[in-house]
């Protein structure tokens, strides 16, 4: 049988990264194929190479079709050959209704007047496609993320697909709609529909796929066949996170003294979703001097944890206690959570961390002016003095403090926000992927200088989507799924297959 | 930096550093041009010093609501009701001054504090609910025009009491004598050039000391000499009529104010941080929303002072007083160099937009162009002006 589907030999190139490396893939007709790998592996990169979100010209490779190539230039062109891609966040007007959303961009009727009677009637066949028994004129929002997600899917069937793609259908979906969704990918393979599904659930795949493509570091490392028997998570589990610790990373001497920073008992619920928990009970601690890393996939709640202790930045309805030496303190806003020596630099340096337009020294000083001022007045040598030496001790490499901040590389931005925060002297500091979308140089320069806070006493919470990093840097690992924590353990004996583990078991309980 | 001795003699160096800093020079310099152009065309109206006595205590309000407003727009907002609440004030100050006979001091202290009321009641939606400054403003643009009409009964009220009227009209009395010539104009005017020049003087000698001077002394004596020029020269102008206007004591204490509050102090940078980056601001530990309350409640005090100048200059205060200022206050900051986009803007910046804006004024009245043309030549050059900074930014 002829694949319906075949990727070769895609290689995908972004300014200074290789995201894609000599990628295959192919997918037989009435098929559900899995795509699994680690966060940044490359998977949808892969996928926007295959809707034309990247269009044929920027990457190199083949992608045959239906038996011919396509050379795809855009969304509406992969979209009309019968690629159809659902993404994680869905793309519905939640003002608009059911019916409005499946037509929108292909409304039915003649001269720009649309034939309602003609849409209502035919979402309502969409609709039964996908077992979904709702009015077509009900508005998206007033409908839960499950059912969002099935008429996603009547929108796809809508356009006569042949492949579906999935991009993490269920990361949002409770455990009745997710198997509703799954059964339903099943009806299409008898219908003769493909699928690709993407997920880092293994317990979904080995359920529904007929084989499984594994990527690691934009590379595919395999394919395997369920049938055979021969797979089982472990395997999958190895061949995703196999690779090799060849980051280095310093040495420290740090000694570990009492707990510092606890925090008991936090539950978050979501900013405008009042009914979802996005944290559930969560507690930890770190000690004087220890580092701590927080570990889970994309969507765990990690970043959701720490804005919503620092001033809560994020979410309502908070409770739990944060406590410090033993004593809660209050973080009930930005400036007290800063007051009472906590410090956290944000996972998005650019939108959240740096006023870019303004120069390095204006955003050291930032956290923390009253540290370079007198009654309200800046003292702008005093300013200069703490500029320069952050700038000395952190390495940041720039033609002096006056530089605008947008003109640094990612490295240096880093540093710039690092030494904002050093200046504010906090007690517990937090650290949201600290390395994103650095050099491998700069990174070992930011290790050097976590090590240097512990060894100063200060406690550390790393918080990392890359699993050697969390294992080279820190004292202790927690893992984070689903707005739990799923398991501690000391960074000595975890692995990534152990991590990986510890996040599969807590979807199978 | 061992390099600044040799950087400041080379002509590349000297081009290069002009190239980059061009807002700065090109905005004082496109006032100079505007002012030689006028003079020429006005044969020599424009600096007679009655004339420019006169361009002053035109553009006092304006450039005292510019302040203000680019504090607003570097935080990111826009304010345009201002024109309506001076008007406004400057009725209530006339029924309080004319109507009920109240002291002219009191009722000035009373009507600031009421346009810091009006003015941070404004912010307080926009900073706590988050309604864009737009919208709320353009509210309080509708709600005090109508409430200045309903305070004036649909009249004019006035004359105002002789105290209050020197607020505009009056001038710092000569307290050296001179009889032709203010010497108290000239011996202020010599005191604050040398001061301007030596506070310059100072920084750059702070900045050589730590191996910062960037300027060339080329610019950076050229720069001097032409700002204490054109500040001997304004003073002659001022001394040879009937000296310093009581506003202009005003307006400058209010720049120097502003420029230190931009540039020195904790309050000015937080509003720069916050303009640039609101969240990051909010992350790192600034109140935003008490910061963006502060600002509207000093604009609507600063719009609360222009209003009873405005009323104090006319004698009067009418309906319509106020109608449009806005859009002159907001076209200085603009002209000025002002993002809107917010994060950047000078005080400076404002005060020459203000001038460009009142010299092209006084000057096309004094050629007779009529209003109408007047206004399309003032769109013309605030759409330059903006035009000229995007083209280059995006050029950089």
């Amino acid at each position: 049988m002829q694949p319906i589907l075949e990727m070769r030999g895609i290689t995908k190139t972004f300014p200074g990264v290789k995201a894609l490396t000599d990628v295959n893939l192919s997918i037989m007709p009435a098929e559900i194929h899995a795509v699994v790998g680690e966060n940044g592996a490359g998977k949808s990169t892969l996928m926007k190479v295959l809707s034309g979100v990247y269009p044929h010209d920027t990457y190199e490779g083949q992608i045959f079709f239906d038996g011919t190539e396509r050379k795809f230039t855009g969304i509406p062109d992969s979209e009309n050959t019968g690629i159809i891609i659902i993404h994680q966040e869905l793309a519905l007007v939640p003002l608009l209704s059911i019916a409005e959303n499946i037509f929108l961009g292909h409304e039915t009727g003649q001269y720009g007047v649309i034939n309602w009677f003609e849409a209502f009637k035919r979402t309502k066949e969409l609709l039964a496609k996908v077992g979904l028994k709702e009015n077509p004129a009900t508005l998206i929002g007033n409908i839960g993320t499950g059912k969002q997600q099935l008429v996603e899917i009547a929108k796809a069937l809508n356009k006569s697909v042949k492949l579906l793609i999935l991009d993490e259908p269920t990361s949002s979906l409770n455990e009745t709609d997710s198997n509703a969704l799954l059964e339903l990918l099943k009806e299409f393979k008898a219908q003769g529909i493909s699928s690709i599904l993407i997920t880092h659930k293994l317990n979904e795949v080995m359920k529904v796929a007929d084989r499984i493509t594994v990527i690691r570091d934009g590379k595919t490392i395999d394919t395997m066949e369920t049938a055979t028997g021969k797979v089982d998570e472990d395997r999958i589990i190895k061949a995703m996170v196999g690779r090799e610790l060849t980051d280095r990373y310093p040495p420290r001497k740090a000694q570990i003294g009492e707990p510092v920073f606890e925090v008991n008992n936090w539950n978050v619920y979501h900013p405008t979703q009042s009914g979802r928990q996005m944290i559930k009970n969560a507690s930890f601690h770190v000690k004087r001097g220890e580092v701590i890393g927080i570990a889970g996939l994309m969507g765990a709640g990690r970043t959701e944890l720490a804005m919503s202790i620092f001033g809560r930045a994020y979410g309502q309805k908070i409770s739990g206690e944060v406590k410090l030496h033993g004593k809660v303190i209050d973080v009930s806003t930005i400036p007290k959570a800063m007051d009472a020596g906590i410090a956290y630099a944000t996972e998005d340096r650019k939108t959240f961390g740096l006023v870019l337009i303004d120069h390095i020294k204006h955003n050291v000083t930032l956290a923390n002016l009253e540290g370079v001022s007198k009654h309200g007045v800046v003292d702008d040598l005093h300013e200069l003095q703490v500029a320069t030496k952050y700038r000395k001790e952190l390495a940041i490499n720039c033609s002096g403090v006056f530089q605008t901040t947008v003109n640094l590389s990612g490295g240096n931005q880093q540093k710039v926000v690092l030494a904002k925060w050093l200046f504010s002297d906090p007690e517990v500091l937090i650290l949201d992927e600290p390395t994103r979308g650095i050099d491998v140089g700069a990174k070992y320069e930011i290790y050097g200088i976590i090590n240097r806070l512990a060894e100063q006493g200060k406690s550390v919470v790393v918080i990392s989507s890359e699993m050697p990093e969390l294992l080279g840097i820190s004292d202790r690992i927690y893992v984070m799924n689903e707005g739990r924590f799923v398991a501690e353990m000391p960074a000595k004996e975890a692995t990534q297959e152990k991590i990986m583990r510890a996040i599969m078991k807590s979807w199978e309980s | 930096m061992t390099d600044t001795a040799q950087r400041s003699t080379t002509k590349a160096d000297l081009l290069h550093y002009i190239k980059g800093n061009i807002r700065d020079y090109a905005l004082l310099l496109s006032l100079l041009a505007i002012m030689i152009f006028f003079q020429l065309f006005t044969n020599g109206t424009l600096f007679k010093p009655v004339n420019m006595t006169n361009l002053i205590l035109q553009n006092s309000y304006i450039v005292i609501m510019a302040l203000g407003m680019l504090l607003i727009i570097v935080a990111g907002h826009i304010d345009l009701s201002v024109g309506s609440v001076s008007g406004f004030i400057g009725a209530v100050a006339a029924v309080m001054m004319v109507t009920w006979k109240m002291d002219p001091l009191l009722t000035a202290v009373a009507c600031v504090a009421l346009g810091a009321f009006i003015g941070g009641a404004q912010g307080y939606f926009v900073a706590y609910y988050r309604i864009p400054a737009f919208i709320v403003t353009l509210a309080g643009m509708l709600v005090f025009k109508g409430l200045a009409l309903t305070v004036l009964g649909g009249a004019s009220i006035g004359p105002f009491p002789q105290e209050f009227q020197l607020l505009s009209s009056g001038y710092v009395p000569d307290i050296f004598g001179g009889s032709d010539f203010n010497m108290l104009a000239v011996v202020i005017g010599v005191a604050v050039t040398g001061l301007i020049i030596y506070l310059n003087y100072r920084e750059r000698q702070n900045q050589q000391a730590h191996g910062l001077a960037e300027e060339p002394s080329l610019i950076f004596y050229g720069r001097n000499s032409l700002i204490a020029a054109g500040f001997l020269g304004f003073t002659y102008l001022m001394a040879s009529y009937k000296g310093l206007p009581n506003v202009l004591i005003v307006m400058f204490a209010l720049i120097a104010l502003f420029v230190f509050v931009t540039t020195r102090s904790t309050f000015g940078r937080r509003i720069y941080a916050m303009g640039g980056n609101e969240k990051a601001a909010k992350l790192s530990g600034v109140n935003t929303e008490r910061l963006t309350f502060a600002i509207f409640a000093i604009m609507g005090a600063l719009a609360a002072l222009a209003g009873l100048i405005f009323a104090a200059r006319l004698n009067v205060a009418t309906p319509k007083a106020g109608a449009g200022f806005e859009l002159e206050v907001i076209a200085a900051c603009f002209i000025g160099g002002a993002a809107t986009m917010g994060g950047v803007g000078k005080i400076v910046g404002a005060v020459i937009g203000a001038f460009i804006i009142g010299v092209m004024n006084n000057g096309m009245s004094i050629m007779g162009i009529g209003i109408d043309w007047q206004q399309v030549i003032k769109g013309a050059v605030l759409m330059l002006a903006v035009f000229l900074d995007v083209y280059n930014k995006n050029k950089a």
